[in-house]
């Protein structure tokens, strides 16, 4: 009985090292940023010894990165995009995924095809024709051709059907009985109702959009029109030795998806585990 | 008015009434079959006709629910036809052409194709797609299911281990590769120095994490990290499916706890790790991000060493506007996707079988 309790306890203590470890592993390279960002070009590289707030922090390099770039257009451009193309992800991923799941009409399932079948296809492959059409309608470097790109996934229609099919057949028979119309059903009962799932669509087309950036490289060629992904990039490229702003230009650009992950955390977690297992 | 309309709608009514009858006389006259079919057709005509005009209404009950539906899918389908289902069609198209974007488009048939065989750099991307491939897969995995086994067990700050594992994944990737090649700077960084000075790693031997043969092996570190608490979230759902009976009896008959893995996690988490499989395959073929900032020069430009395929998809359209050979490199990278998600509906279908 003895050496089964002693077991336990060693097999405790391997557990939390291995977790020791692994935090250390995940952790180490945003306390680096964060370090970093306060730091004189000097200081940066100094392990020997390491400081992790320098005597003197240089909370000046989260001021200037907004002079010596347009910080600030970058971060408003982004805030545009992914509201916009979060909002419009929402409305009718949502809307057309009531339709398919909850409504008998005619080329139902010939309609829904076309979405599976598009969904296993990398945007990579389609991404140079859906170029050079964008371009012909004159959305070349334009900040719509962002919201056009992410705003109609498969994907999102998917997620959504997915969850309305687990809602009861019964409670919109019961509603349309009443007198409601589908428009009504829609707003009164499955919304309100589908809170997890639009919470996981929030925080993937958040992210998403947030942090993408092939599609910006290929649309966006106008300085003042650039996202923040793309901007971070630009001065990288060019002040590449600027490692106190680059780090807390980096900083700067994490906070939102922070705050939205933070947030939505719980749901986030639900949302990968059971479209992971539905595939 | 509305008297009036009332009675020019009987008089059409009627009309329409002696119409039917007469058309029907004539079928049971007519000796021609073709003949008679088409009469029988204009009778069913008559009779939808005749019953719209009684119950007043334009639509049929099923045209005016299919009308709804429609309302509800059309503004997410327009966009999704537009900008995603022409734009893929084109795509199998322009892969068998030559278009430079402006002059006229040629047809080239297989010659795109056949030009692959002979191409170099497309040989160094798609080797080098492959090799990240076979060496991000299995690492993740493994990673992602030690990790979840982990953080399964009952500890203290459990969720906030969870979060924070998740969080390279949420954050962006230009932030995080800049850190990375910070970290393993070549000659200043922390990494290089610690071999440096706790392993006498001499100076002129030092690891270059970014170019050279190590440059793929560096991005194959870097997506372990990103990406393994992604497929961790995965693999915990996967294990609370496990029923805890299973690990009692176990324990009861003696099983260690390799035992156990072995011969229950392991085998009841084989379709989540397929699944895990799967996606880790298809998303380390879309790879492009993690190459062009881990290993990109200044203008992001990638050497025959760290080039991948979505790289050169890029830069043969964007660059040289070879969009017809684009394509075709293109095609190749939906091949390869095709061929894991069939593996994975044949696996799935013998599961459900």
């Amino acid at each position: 009985m003895r050496s089964a309790h002693r077991k336990a306890i060693i097999r405790k203590i391997i557990v939390y090292i291995l977790l020791l470890i692994i935090a250390v592993l995940m952790i180490t390279p945003f306390l680096w940023m964060f370090s970093a960002a306060i730091k004189s070009d000097r200081e940066v590289f100094k392990i020997n010894p390491f400081v992790f707030i320098p005597p003197v922090p240089k909370w000046s390099n989260y001021v200037d990165i907004w002079t010596r770039i347009p910080f600030a257009r970058f971060v408003g451009n982004t805030f545009f995009l992914t509201i916009v193309v979060t909002l419009l992800q929402l409305l009718t991923s949502s809307f057309a995924a009531y339709s398919f799941a909850k409504l008998r009409f005619r080329y139902r399932n010939g309609l829904f095809l076309a979405y599976i079948a598009t969904i296993a296809m990398p945007w990579q492959v389609y991404m140079v024709p859906q170029f050079i059409l964008m371009r012909r309608m004159g959305l070349n470097d334009r900040l719509l051709a962002i919201i056009c790109l992410q705003a109609f996934s498969a994907f999102g229609v998917f997620l959504m059907k997915q969850f309305y099919e687990g809602i009861p057949d019964d409670l919109c028979e019961a509603a349309r009985i009443d007198g409601m119309s589908e428009y009504q059903i829609y707003t009164r009962i499955m919304l309100p109702l589908s809170k997890p799932a639009l919470a996981t669509l929030v925080i993937f087309t958040f992210v998403n959009t947030w942090n993408d950036y092939l599609g910006p490289l290929i649309y966006l060629k106008t300085q003042n029109k650039k996202t923040i992904q793309l901007g971070l990039k630009m001065f990288i490229s060019q002040y590449s030795s600027d490692y106190g702003l680059i780090m807390a230009g980096s900083m700067l650009s994490l906070i939102p998806v922070l705050i939205i992950f933070l947030c939505f955390q719980k749901y986030f977690v639900e949302g990968v585990a059971s479209t992971g297992l539905k595939g | 008015m509305s008297n009036m309309t009332g009675t020019s709608k009987s008089i059409q009514i009627e009309d329409l009434q002696n119409a039917l009858t007469e058309t029907i006389e004539r079928v049971h006259a007519e000796k021609d079959d073709r003949k008679k079919k088409k009469l029988i057709l204009q009778i069913s005509k008559y009779n939808s006709k005749l019953n719209k005009l009684k119950s007043g209404k334009l639509l049929s009950r099923q045209a005016k629910r299919d009308l709804i539906a429609y309302s509800f899918i059309a503004p997410n389908f327009i966009g999704f036809c537009v900008f995603t289902l022409i734009p893929i069609v084109f795509a199998f198209a322009l892969a068998f052409m030559k278009w430079d974007g402006s002059n006229p488009i040629t047809f080239e048939g297989l010659n795109n194709f056949k030009r692959l065989f002979g191409d170099t750099f497309f040989k160094a991307a798609l080797k080098n797609t492959i090799i990240y491939c076979v060496g991000t897969v299995p690492l993740t995995m493994v990673a992602s299911l030690a990790l979840a086994i982990i953080l399964n067990q009952k500890v203290v700050g459990r969720g906030i281990f969870r979060t924070l594992a998740f969080f390279p994944y949420v954050a962006s990737l230009v932030a995080i590769t800049s850190v990375w090649k910070m970290l393993f700077h070549p000659s200043k960084g922390p990494i290089n120095n610690i071999l440096y000075t706790f392993f006498h790693v001499p100076q002129e031997s030092l690891p270059q994490w970014f170019s050279g043969s190590l440059c793929v092996i560096s991005m194959i570190l870097f997506s372990v990290w990103k990406y393994m608490g992604y497929y961790m979230v995965i693999y915990l759902a996967g294990l609370q499916g496990i029923p805890g009976e299973l690990y009692e009896a176990a324990a009861l008959d003696g099983a260690g706890t390799w035992k156990q893995f072995k011969y229950i996690t392991w085998p009841q988490l084989s379709s989540t790790t397929f699944f895990v499989v799967v996606m880790l395959t298809i998303n380390c073929f879309k790879v492009y991000d993690i190459a062009v900032m881990l290993a990109g020069g200044g203008s992001g430009e990638l050497t025959t060493s760290a080039t991948v395929l979505v790289y050169y998809i890029y830069q043969k359209a964007f660059i040289d506007w070879d969009l017809g050979y684009s394509s075709a490199v293109a095609m190749v990278l939906f091949l390869m996707v095709l061929v894991v998600t069939i593996i994975q509906f044949r696996g799935q279908a013998r599961k459900e079988a």
